[in-house]
């Protein structure tokens, strides 16, 4: 009994650690992703609220807080206000198979730096990626708008789309490592990361895992300027942050993925492992962020043909190659 | 199926590997090099740039060198303007000089447009280059005279209107002004 009421305390603080620091970088990477976004295209960015424009993640939830929150009249009430809360949801609980470091000990008693070690840790990563598709199609089907619909729709058939080839791009790591496990994952790549010898996987995994967290050039979702937004059109104050929130966090377990499957996880010399796997999905944001300052929106035709055309073939193509390898 | 004659290709067809590669690392340089420059954002309220002196912003009345009023509210502002923001009410001093006993700009119709500086025949009326003025409350944009009002010359420093024109007042007979010439008898010019 005391050691179960244990083992509830440590997985209760784990969680508390891991959703604090995930909510309070989601804010930052905003910022972040703001003043990197403004130095690329020579601007200053924001400044105004506080030094560096550091308080501007308080001033934005401030103002979503305090600005009116419309449900419109006709909407399916229940499903409209659940459906920002599953895209949050899911994005934060992919993190619960992100492994942090090896085992410590405190007191005594092995601690697993991840919140949950799942055998099937990939699948659950895949399962719930596919579960965030529900957010989005939900969100435009309750919000009673045919604009709306056909936007969730629309990011609802990306996100499928993409995610063929983001788990077919992903079958060579299991081959290689032969476990889904992310923890074992990570420990198979002791003396080399996968990217040296997945370097087509690598690629085919970071643009569709860009395209199904709906980051540029791929988000057509919220494409403000040529199709007034998607699934979120009737959305307002925090609700829509939620989406957000959820779009950030998702950002981050990217940044995590990328890590674990392709940069050798929390390895690397000197630094403590957990702050090993933060520069890793630090930088990969940096680079989304990057790739967004750079790279114009798809067009609907052109996303559709590179995931369907381009990204599946290839994973196909190196999964192909990768078994004949591994065979031998 | 439109033919880019250069290149003898469809331009919708896909670029080869190669090319489309090199063009998208060409993209990412030049994004990554202009992360190092200096940010070109001027920082508005605390950085303000000079405007030309001829810009065309809040309106002010002008006062001729002596320091009189120049407006001689002859209504020529009021008549050209296309909105319809001027008014104002004439009335005579005991010297017989014209001037306006109240005068009205209504800043929140004014297009800035100029015409009643151009049409003010004694350069009294004149647009400055401050554009940054607004106010809470529209009817604070209403501008009474005092307001409009300034104590210096504007962009004509030495012109004053009775200098130059033969006008009878009370005061003077025409061309008697301080300074002023004596109008041209037309009649000496005859053959």
């Amino acid at each position: 009994m005391l050691t179960w009421l244990l083992g509830l305390l440590i997985l209760m603080i784990k969680l508390g650690v891991v959703l604090g620091c995930l909510l309070f970088f989601a804010a930052y990477l905003v910022w972040i992703e703001r003043k990197l976004l403004a130095r690329l295209q020579v601007r200053i960015g924001p400044n105004r609220a506080g030094k560096f424009g550091l308080l501007q993640p308080i001033a934005d939830a401030i103002k979503m807080l305090t600005k009116e929150d419309i449900v419109p009249q006709a909407a399916d009430r229940m499903i409209f206000l659940l459906a920002p809360a599953i895209v949050a949801a899911t994005a934060l609980l992919m993190f619960a198979v992100v492994p942090f470091g090896p085992d410590i000990r405190v007191a005594g008693r092995p601690v697993a730096m991840v919140i949950s070690d799942l055998h099937v840790g990939l699948l659950f990563v895949f399962a719930l990626s596919s579960l965030a598709v529900y957010g989005v199609a939900l969100g435009g089907w309750a919000s009673n708008s045919k604009y709306s619909l056909l936007g969730g729709i629309r990011g609802a058939a990306q996100m499928i789309s993409y995610e063929l080839a983001l788990g077919l791009s992903l079958v060579p790591i299991v081959m290689m490592s032969g476990s889904f496990s992310l923890v074992d994952i990570v420990n198979h790549q002791a003396r080399y990361p996968f990217l040296l010898v997945q370097p087509v996987a690598f690629v085919i995994f970071l643009i569709s895992a860009m395209a199904e967290s709906k980051r540029i050039p791929f988000d057509l979702p919220e494409a403000e300027n040529e199709l007034g937004a998607g699934f979120h059109t009737e959305y307002s104050g925090m609700r829509f942050g939620m989406f957000f929130i959820g779009e950030y966090v998702h950002m981050q377990v990217l940044g995590a993925l990328v890590a674990v499957f392709f940069l050798g996880g929390w390895r690397g010399p000197w630094l403590p492992p957990a702050l090993w796997l933060m520069i890793k999905m630090l930088a990969v944001c940096l680079v989304l962020i990057w790739i967004r300052g750079t790279l114009p929106r798809l067009r609907y035709d052109q996303l559709m043909a590179i995931g369907w055309k381009v990204l599946l073939p290839a994973a196909l193509i190196n999964l192909w190659i990768t078994g004949i390898v591994v065979a031998i | 199926m439109n033919i880019d004659p250069q290149n003898k290709r469809r331009e919708d067809a896909p670029m080869p590997v190669l090319e489309a590669v090199k063009a998208l690392g060409e993209g990412f340089a030049t994004t990554l090099k202009h992360l190092f420059r200096r940010p070109i954002t001027e920082e508005y309220p605390e950085e303000q740039r000079p405007l030309p002196a001829r810009s065309r912003g809040r309106i002010v009345l002008t006062r001729d060198p002596d320091g009189e009023e120049r407006c001689v509210a002859c209504y020529l502002c009021s008549a050209v303007c296309p909105v319809s923001c001027i008014s104002m009410q004439s009335a005579e001093r005991e010297d017989g000089k014209r001037y306006a006993r109240w005068f009205r700009i209504n800043f929140s119709r004014c297009i800035y447009c100029g015409l009643c500086e151009e049409a003010c025949p004694t350069c009294a009326i004149q647009l400055t280059p401050q554009f940054d003025h607004c106010k809470r409350d529209i009817l604070d944009m209403v501008y009474e005279k005092e307001d409009l009002l300034v104590d210096h010359c504007g962009k004509n420093a030495d012109y004053n209107f009775y200098r130059h024109a033969g006008i009878l007042t009370r005061a003077h007979a025409k061309g008697a002004h301080p300074d002023e010439e004596a109008p041209v008898d037309v009649r000496t010019n005859l053959p």
